[in-house]
């Protein structure tokens, strides 16, 4: 693990409804720095609700979504802010943002939290590079004096696009895009789009990346590169992620950390092999009651 | 009878686009017939009656057969080249394989623009030496000048429609904004036509901020409906607020630009005396027409660069996905009324430009019918290709022009003949046709604005329409 072990992400008390539905329901886990966490569960366990809520796309009903970038001392600030009713607060030493009191936009521009879609949301009519630069959007607007002295031709502009298009070609080189730069993204393999969907996302500087089924919809051999690759940028950039996957070999070969829901309940909260042999994830999975587990298990031949 | 061969044993994939009966002749002789009788039955309450006031002041009806039976055998004759000469033809080009593009349309695309723009300088000279001095007014007034407003006003568009994918049917009312702005600041306060001219596009471009606003929460046809509401609003008030703008009559004696502070008339200190010339009225429509010119040129090179800097990059990420957008920390409101204010500064500068030119400005130029026709200008021209607007909108206005020249027409089909009345006729026939030859505009790929080796067009099927 690249962190101090810290948590860079606490989620507590995390209840989300839609009218009379309860799609999470009390949830708090946190997120370690510099560490893989899962989030799984069966099809509509409310993992997607939960990433939706970190990112701002949803409000939630009750509860508290907190980041911390920097040193782990400000946590000691979090009561404070909570209280003070602000959405964050900037320290020389870190920063502590809340963030289910911010826009989801705001999320991702000061949090630092990029997330990629379980169905892929790449701007499919603008060619791989442009959806590497539009990532890198905020920086870019600010090179370019809120469009001003781009329009005018500054110099200042300029260098910074140069560093961009540098920054966009080392991620492109990374995840082996390099060669499709200059095609547009909807023309793009589905794994390469997966692909390209982690690059874009990892353009905007994250300090947490969550990925929503990064997996999904790739052959064995194609699921093995995202592990190296995610173990490395983990390595690389000292970014903590938070990913929901259904796929088994790439949770358990590179989590840290795995949270199970069920119903919108956590069930099971821990390394790997613990949650792995837990009786109620089995049932959970297995779609039965705890007592029944021993005598399906048996069944199946587990 | 190889191909007939063929096509009967080769299966029923193919496309039966001629019939392939014994005698393709009177096969396309019978859907010549049939496409009369259709065009019959259409044309005839639309041409072979027509209501005229007689003497006594009633309303009669009266029959206009032979201009009836002259568009009929005209649908019919296109029909019956259509299917026996054109449609063979066709068939046998989409079997050939495409061939590489060939060099000529490299070195095309290549100096189309700079030819264009050398051109539309030089047009007032041209068109001088071709027609003379007394018939250039026309041409360079009805035609350059007004293709270049049109022009200049589906380029804004283009910002908010086509980069941005917002549809604004409502984009009448900047021009407005923009025209009335001017016309009562000048008339008012005497101020001169290049202060009001900046002044005109931020008034605009903040009526357009106050439209995003409220339809910022809004998506494809509910943006529309709302923007076309606006729309009506702005012309409305125009024309109920007539302490201010006096109403449907309108505003007079707008002032007209000056030549730096010399004025385009007959005195002895007008343009032509000061530079020793013979008073004619071309010299003030030659002035405006590079006035509006340099407009246009500045909304295009802005536009393109725009293009290239990150708000622009953001409009169009916009327009493929707002929410994968706001997950990159782009704040989508603000990217949407830069796209507002943007598009409607320049309807601004070109409705001030527009009061300047006419000198008398009513809500009659502001109805809907005008942000109809820059809209379909942007859509025919292909949505976010600054050329497709550019040939669309000389197409478009253009083409009306040239129907106000057609006045040979008038002996072959009677001195009450107006080509001018088939307007509307003509714009449905050719937005159809263009429809079916090329769904999505005339330059149907969109251009890349950054590239590391080879800059490669992307085809329009990828890129997506936008919904607000």
């Amino acid at each position: 693990m690249a962190g101090d072990g810290s948590s860079v992400l606490r989620v507590e008390h995390l209840t989300m409804r839609f009218g009379g539905l309860v799609a999470i329901d009390n949830l708090s886990f946190e997120v370690k720095s510099g560490a893989i966490t899962a989030l799984i569960g069966p099809n509509g366990a409310g993992k997607t609700t939960v990433f939706n809520c970190i990112t701002g796309f949803y409000k939630p009903t009750e509860g508290r979504i907190a980041l911390r970038r920097g040193a782990p001392a400000v946590w000691s600030a979090l009561e404070g802010l909570t209280d003070s009713g602000k959405r964050g607060l900037v320290r020389p030493e870190g920063a502590l943002f809340l963030l289910e009191r911010m826009p989801d936009y705001l999320v991702a521009q000061q949090g630092r939290v990029a997330r990629t879609f379980q169905n892929i949301r790449l701007f499919s009519g603008m060619t791989v590079l442009e959806n590497l630069l539009v990532a890198q959007h905020n920086p870019l607007m600010l090179a370019s004096g809120y469009t001003l002295f781009g329009v005018l031709g500054f110099p200042s502009y300029a260098s910074a696009e140069r560093a961009a298009l540098d920054k966009a070609r080392a991620w492109l080189d990374r995840f082996g895009l390099i060669e499709r730069a200059d095609d547009p993204a909807g023309e793009l393999p589905y794994g390469a789009q997966r692909r390209l969907e982690v690059a874009r996302a990892m353009c905007t500087d994250p300090a947490l990346l969550c990925l929503d089924e990064p997996a999904a919809g790739l052959n064995p051999r194609e699921s093995a590169e995202l592990n190296d690759i995610l173990l490395r940028i983990r390595e690389d950039c000292k970014i903590s992620i938070l990913l929901i996957e259904h796929d088994m070999s790439v949770v358990m070969n590179i989590s840290d950390h795995i949270v199970v829901l069920d119903y919108g309940v956590k069930i099971a909260d821990g390394a790997p092999d613990e949650v792995r042999n837990d009786a109620k994830v089995i049932a959970a999975y297995l779609g039965v009651a705890d007592e029944e587990v021993a005598q399906v298990e048996a069944s199946v031949g587990l | 009878m190889a191909v007939l061969a063929n096509s009967a044993s080769g299966g029923r994939a193919e496309k039966p686009i001629t019939s392939r009966e014994p005698n393709p002749f009177t096969a396309a002789l019978r859907d010549a017939a049939f496409t009369g009788l259709v065009s019959f039955g259409l044309f005839l309450p639309l041409i072979g009656f027509e209501t005229v006031t007689n003497i006594r002041d009633e309303l009669i009806l009266t029959t206009r057969w032979p201009l009836l039976a002259a568009f009929v055998v005209i649908a019919a004759c296109g029909r019956f080249v259509y299917s026996f000469a054109l449609t063979p033809w066709l068939v046998q080009r989409a079997q050939k394989p495409v061939r590489p593009a060939a060099a000529w349309r490299i070195h095309f695309k290549r100096w189309f623009v700079p030819f264009a723009i050398g051109f539309v300088i030089v047009y007032p000279a041209i068109v001088i030496l071709a027609v003379g001095w007394t018939g250039a007014l026309r041409w360079i007034d009805n035609f350059g000048i007004q293709i270049l407003i049109y022009m200049m006003l589906g380029w804004g568009l283009n910002i908010v429609v086509g980069l941005a994918g917002l549809l604004d049917l409502g984009y009448v009312a900047f021009y407005a904004v923009g025209a009335y702005s001017y016309a009562l600041l000048a008339k008012n306060f005497g101020l001169s036509f290049w202060m009001l001219l900046p002044l005109a596009g931020i008034l605009s471009s903040f009526w357009g901020i106050l439209l995003g606003f409220p339809v910022l929460r809004l998506r494809g046809d509910y943006l529309a409906i709302v923007t076309l509401a606006f729309g009506e609003i702005i012309r409305l008030i125009i024309i109920n607020w007539t302490a201010l703008t006096n109403g449907y009559a309108g505003i007079i004696g707008i002032p007209r630009p000056t030549f730096f502070g010399i004025p385009f008339n007959a005195d002895d200190n007008g343009f032509a005396a000061r530079f020793g010339l013979e008073f004619s009225p071309l010299y003030r429509v030659i002035f405006l027409y590079y006035v509006i010119l340099a407009l246009g040129l500045l909304t295009c090179f802005v536009t393109v660069r725009l293009r290239r800097l990150p708000v622009g990059r953001a409009w169009e990420a916009l327009r493929e996905d707002q929410i994968a957008c706001r997950s990159l920390g782009i704040n989508t409101t603000n990217t949407k009324l830069t796209a507002f204010a943007m598009g409607a500064m320049f309807a601004g500068f070109a409705g001030s430009f527009f009061a300047a030119r006419e000198a008398f400005i009513s809500p009659e130029s502001f109805t809907f019918i005008e942000s109809a026709t820059v809209l379909s200008i942007v859509v025919l021209g292909g949505m976010g290709s600054q050329i497709g607007v550019a040939i669309a909108a000389i197409a478009m206005i253009g083409g009306t022009e040239i129907l106000r020249q057609l006045n040979f027409l008038k002996e072959i089909f009677g001195p009450t003949f107006d080509p001018t009345q088939y307007r509307m006729l003509l714009f449905g026939l050719a937005m159809v046709l263009i429809m079916i030859w090329r769904p999505r505009g005339l330059i149907a790929t969109r251009e890349p604005s950054v590239f590391l080796k080879t800059r490669k067009s992307i085809s329009v099927d990828l890129v997506q329409e936008g919904h607000g």
